[in-house]
């Protein structure tokens, strides 16, 4: 890597002042950007750590909202979410390994938002509310794209709210090698409707599957996805799979997380 | 009773203890005060005109010592290939100059065009940012069939074409082999990849250049398998230093799996450097460089044709197969599609004619070489599934089918040059239908079936061949090296000795292994034993560790060694007995006369030996030393029957190993413990190898499988309880020990059982679609089952590895 200077704060408006600095850059649990500074993919000048904010960090219930914090742990997620939204908790229960849950963070993935990362597809599905230091924004005019969000420059997520639905089901079937997911879909089940996400599919990133949402709203079993299909165009083909493979993974893992909570 | 020692004993790995305390000394920690640090800048094209590599700006930056260009290297030797191969007209392989730095062109993406040498890596890495390289692309050859073409580009301008050598084996039977096929009542077909596979082994290449000016002494550590083999090409070959003024240790190793054999550029670059620059040189590849400057593994595309009679006996088999030597010839790429691959093609089969044919071809890609199995199990690969579709095209089980061909009277000799010493392929069949519980595989499918998967048997038998010999043989195919091992035994004053072997150990637990045979031999405690290896300053010229050879060549060597050590204690024991050398007899570390309570113990004659006041000195030398070189009259044919049980998820292609089962006939074992590991890991990179790994270029020669975010090894997860046994044991009959050699098996032997219960497991729903081709990805079951539906044929097509990935 090349050499940066690395700030420390302990509040998000120390924080933001920071990343006002020439070329600095949000560093989180740095399970993307470390690799790419290692690979010299990126030369900030600064990198601003955000896992020091301890407003930024853990997770609580506020009203009839599980509020995490941006900076907080995948393994936290998993260990203190189980009691209040089971769902997401196995979602950050299997992303990466100890070592990545250890140090990624939600507000970092979110933040990155990789086309084949586990978190946007929770936050989409749910119907999550991303809090950053400037406003609220709501998830479906979050995500706008492969590694595109609606963050501003100096933006930081600070917190994720998380309507809990009355059940929820993560599909993830892995790409065999980096272990993301080569296609998963989130479903909740809200009392007012349902909500599918689709991540590791698209070349659009993270995406809700509409045509299925519709059909679960009316009847609520494997059986009202089973003759739904998703295009082709515009999906992922690479050497793990081809975007047709990718496509029909869309349905089979759709189905699978509908049957688990049906 | 299991034993607590010496040989048959379960003994503890002792090297575990370092390596698993921090405590391990691997050549990245090895730091000379003064040294300097190497950074290589690489191509990131796969073929082009190498015009100018302007290094001004970059030599003026902070901490720069000297920056180095193929320039440099114009007067140095060409990275020499260690094995001619002469082709089928009798002609000799085409061997082009491999540079230690590219000059004139770039050939592959990976290949080194500058070094900088600076005070810091970071330092070296900013420098070598600031080189100016002009390079003129040119059209790359990377699918094999493609670059044999006419008029395709070609990677060596002073080469006649892209064909290295084309191969035939025995050419001489050929026609003898086509008419039976002519004759035969029944030919099964098979066209497969053997996909390309990156070594990995945990720990990457480092090499650090130590010059001494005092007494004009070059030193090299390096991640070596074979130091000494490295110090003969290096220094003979490329740099023109004499033995006696070049050491190369290579100290603990993290893995090599075949990787570590060859001489590489970066070793001879450290070197050279070393006394260019009068600094000690350091260079540790990062993950990221092993994946495109590592020499890779496998890589064949073969047809291969089984001519049965109307009783279903082979008669006959023909093979046409394009090997990948990438852009360069790699110490012993020439011979691992041809001697090592074409000597396996019968099997454990009696069949009588056999025809191999076998095309090399250059490519701009990273050079191809051995990797654990090393064309034993392309053979294997080829053979197994072959049988396998034969089987099923006649409604016989394949099991059957085997045990019909089985070779059963021994010694054998084959079609293809190799006299089989010994075996029992029946035997190791039998065990692995008990082992892996082929009588509850229907109950099992059942359970299967009721969660909605699918689940499949597949079995394969294999032979291979061990510990590469005899040296005058292996001269006559075009080894440009002998393959023989030495040993040197120092028996210490006080009994203890110190047994310094050409082997070397990067994860067998040689140390261990060979104490228990030298402690076995003399009947002491194995902790009297320190096993010393890996620098050519402490022991006799050695050839190293590859092709399990270590215990059949190297423990022979050891074995050799020690009976001369026991033969001049047995002397000055009789000396001190005061009886006939011919009644002395050695027991749990004692001597003793025949007959008599009289004995004297181990130490008193270690001690007599080297203060010899009481000693025959009229007879014998004091001292207790000695050294043997041990030449092989053969290989060694380690065999066995392995069996995988799948369970395919009809939905997703997804396949998981539930069962796997390995009966070995590994002759006598000496550590039963560290041969079930060896097999362990063999059958992880055997399974991955079928199941995951796959290096994939595209067609502009970019490496898409580049990092462990495209290149999927197994994990423990992906891997169930193997069920292994090596209690079939036919010894060796040409080597002391009786051994056969283990490390390599289990690579060798599992792909085709795992291919072949994934097939069983689509037939057993319905999709019988001939072949698929490894890595058995997902995405590659579940495009076979549907396009099995739609379009048929294209299922086991001959792919290439240029385009991995069925649409």
């Amino acid at each position: 890597m090349y050499n940066f200077e690395v700030e420390r704060p302990t509040s998000v408006s120390n924080a933001v002042a920071a990343l006002g600095r020439d070329e600095a850059q949000p560093l989180s649990g740095g399970q993307t950007l470390i690799p790419t500074l290692k690979a010299r993919l990126a030369a900030p000048s600064v990198l601003v750590s955000l896992t020091g904010i301890e407003d930024m960090k853990g997770v609580r219930m506020e009203g009839d909202k599980l509020c995490i914090g941006g900076a907080t742990t995948h393994a936290t997620v998993m260990r203190e979410a189980e009691a209040h939204y089971p769902g997401l908790a196995s979602l950050a229960a299997r992303i990466g390994d100890p070592a990545v849950r250890n140090r990624g963070t939600i507000g970092g993935s979110l933040a990155n938002n990789d086309p084949s990362a586990c978190y946007p597809a929770g936050a989409l599905g749910s119907g999550a509310t991303i809090v950053t230091n400037n406003r609220e924004i709501a998830a479906d005019d979050y995500f706008m794209g492969m590694f595109e969000t609606a963050l501003e420059e100096d933006e930081i997520v600070t917190e994720v709210k998380f309507p809990v639905p009355d059940a929820a089901r993560y599909e993830k079937f892995i790409q065999p090698a980096s272990r993301f997911p080569l296609v998963a879909a989130f479903v909740a089940r809200f009392s007012d409707g349902v909500r599918v996400a689709i991540t590791g599919a698209s070349e659009n990133g993270v995406f809700r599957w509409t045509e299925a949402e519709e059909a679960l709203n009316g009847n609520f079993g494997a059986d009202a996805v089973k003759g739904l299909s998703v295009s082709a165009d515009g999906m992922i083909g690479d050497l793990h799979g081809s975007s047709a493979y990718r496509a029909h993974l869309v349905g089979v893992m759709t189905q699978r997380a509908v049957a688990s909570i049906a | 009773m299991p034993k607590d020692g010496g040989i048959g004993a379960s003994s503890k790995r002792r090297e575990d203890v370092r390596f698993l305390t921090g405590a391990g000394n691997y050549t990245d920690d090895i730091n000379i005060r003064g040294q300097a640090h190497v950074f290589f800048l690489r191509s990131d094209v796969a073929h082009g005109t190498l015009n100018n590599v302007d290094t001004s700006e970059a030599e003026g930056m902070p901490g720069v010592v000297r920056i180095f260009t193929g320039a440099d290297f114009e007067a140095v030797g060409s990275i020499p290939c260690g094995w001619q191969v002469t082709d089928r007209h009798g002609d000799p392989m085409q061997e082009p100059r491999h540079p230690v730095l590219a000059h004139g062109k770039v050939r592959h993406v990976g290949e080194p065009i500058a070094a900088v040498v600076a005070e810091t890596l970071g330092q070296a890495r900013d420098a070598a940012e600031a080189i100016v390289v002009e390079i003129d692309e040119l059209p790359a050859v990377i699918d094999m069939k493609e670059a044999v073409k006419d008029g395709a580009p070609k990677v060596h301008d002073d080469l006649t074409s892209n064909l290295c050598y084309d191969w035939g084996f025995v050419e001489e039977n050929k026609d003898a082999v086509n008419k039976a096929f002519d004759d035969a009542a029944h030919v099964t077909t098979l066209e497969l990849v053997n996909n390309r596979l990156v070594a990995n082994p945990m720990e990457p290449r480092v090499a650090v250049g130590d010059y001494s000016r005092s007494d004009d002494q070059h030193t090299l550590y390096t991640t070596s398998q074979n130091p000494h083999v490295i110090r003969l090409l290096m220094g003979a070959f490329v740099l023109g230093i004499p033995e006696h003024k070049l050491r190369v240790v290579a100290p603990d190793v993290g893995g090599g799996f075949g990787t570590k054999i060859f001489h590489y550029q970066e070793e001879a670059f450290c070197t050279f450097a070393a006394k260019a620059c009068n600094r000690p040189v350091k260079w540790t590849s990062s993950r990221s460089e092993a994946f495109i400057s590592d020499a890779h593994g496998r890589d064949h595309v073969t047809k291969i044709e089984l001519a049965l009679d109307g009783d279903n006996n082979f008669t006959a088999i023909r093979t046409d197969t394009y090997a990948n030597m990438g852009a360069y010839l790699s110490t012993f790429a020439p011979s691992v599609p041809t001697w090592l691959h074409g000597t396996l093609m019968a099997g454990n089969y009696k069949t009588p004619l056999i025809y191999v044919n076998v095309k090399a071809v250059f490519t701009n890609t990273v050079p191809v070489d051995a990797y654990r199995g090393a064309g034993r199990p392309e053979a294997t690969y080829q053979l197994e599934r072959l049988v396998d579709k034969a089987a099923h095209e006649l409604g016989v089980d394949p099991m059957e089918l085997r045990r019909q061909n089985f070779i059963t009277e021994f010694p054998y000799a084959t079609p293809v040059a190799v006299e089989y010493d010994t075996g029992d392929y029946n035997a190791t069949l039998d065990k692995l239908i008990e082992i892996s519980d082929k009588a509850g595989f229907e109950a099992r499918r059942k359970e299967s079936e009721a969660k909605g998967k699918l689940r499949g048997f597949g079995m394969n038998c294999y032979i291979e061949a061990c510990g590469i010999a005899p040296s005058n043989l292996v001269g006559q195919l075009g080894a440009r090296a002998g393959l023989y091992e030495s040993a040197t035994v120092r028996v210490n004053a006080t009994g203890g000795l110190v047994v310094m072997t050409g082997s070397h150990s990067h994860g067998q637990g040689h140390e261990t292994t060979f104490s228990q045979v030298v402690a076995e031999m003399i009947g002491i405690d194995e902790s009297m034993v320190d096993i010393v290896h890996g620098d050519t300053a402490k022991v006799p010229m050695g050839m190293g560790t590859y092709g399990s050879r270590s215990i059949a060549v190297g423990g022979s060597a050891m074995v050799r060694a020690t009976e001369k050590i026991i033969a001049k204690a047995k002397k000055i024991a009789s000396h001190l007995l005061e009886a006939s050398e011919s009644d002395i007899e050695l027991k749990d570390g004692a001597f003793s006369v025949a007959g008599t309570d009289k004995s004297v113990a181990w130490g008193d004659v270690t001690l007599a030996a080297y203060v010899p006041h009481n000693y025959p000195l009229e007879d014998i030398e004091p001292g207790l030393e000695e050294t043997a070189f041990y030449d092989p009259s053969n290989f060694t044919y380690p065999s066995g029957a392995y069996a995988c049980e799948v369970e395919l998820d009809p939905d997703t292609g997804h396949v998981t190993i539930e069962r796997f089962a390995a009966a070995d006939d590994f002759g006598n074992v000496i550590n039963p413990m560290i041969v079930t590991g060896q097999v362990h890991g063999g059958l992880a990179q055997g399974i991955g190898q079928a199941l995951m790994e796959n290096c994939a270029y595209d067609s502009d020669g970019q490496l898409l499988s580049a990092s462990y975010m495209d290149y999927a090894m197994p994990r423990a997860s992906d891997l169930p309880f193997y069920s292994v046994d090596h209690s079939c044991q036919t010894p060796c009959t040409h080597n002391p020990l009786g051994v056969k050699g283990c490390g390599e098996a289990g690579a060798i032997g599992s792909p085709p059982a795992v291919v072949n219960a994934v097939l069983d497991a689509m037939r057993s729903g319905g999709k019988d679609v001939g072949h698929i081709d490894m890595p058995v990805t997902p995405a590659r079951v579940w495009a076979a089952m549907h396009g099995a539906e739609a379009n048929a044929a294209r299922v086991g097509a001959v792919g290439s590895n240029a385009k991995p990935q069925p649409e």
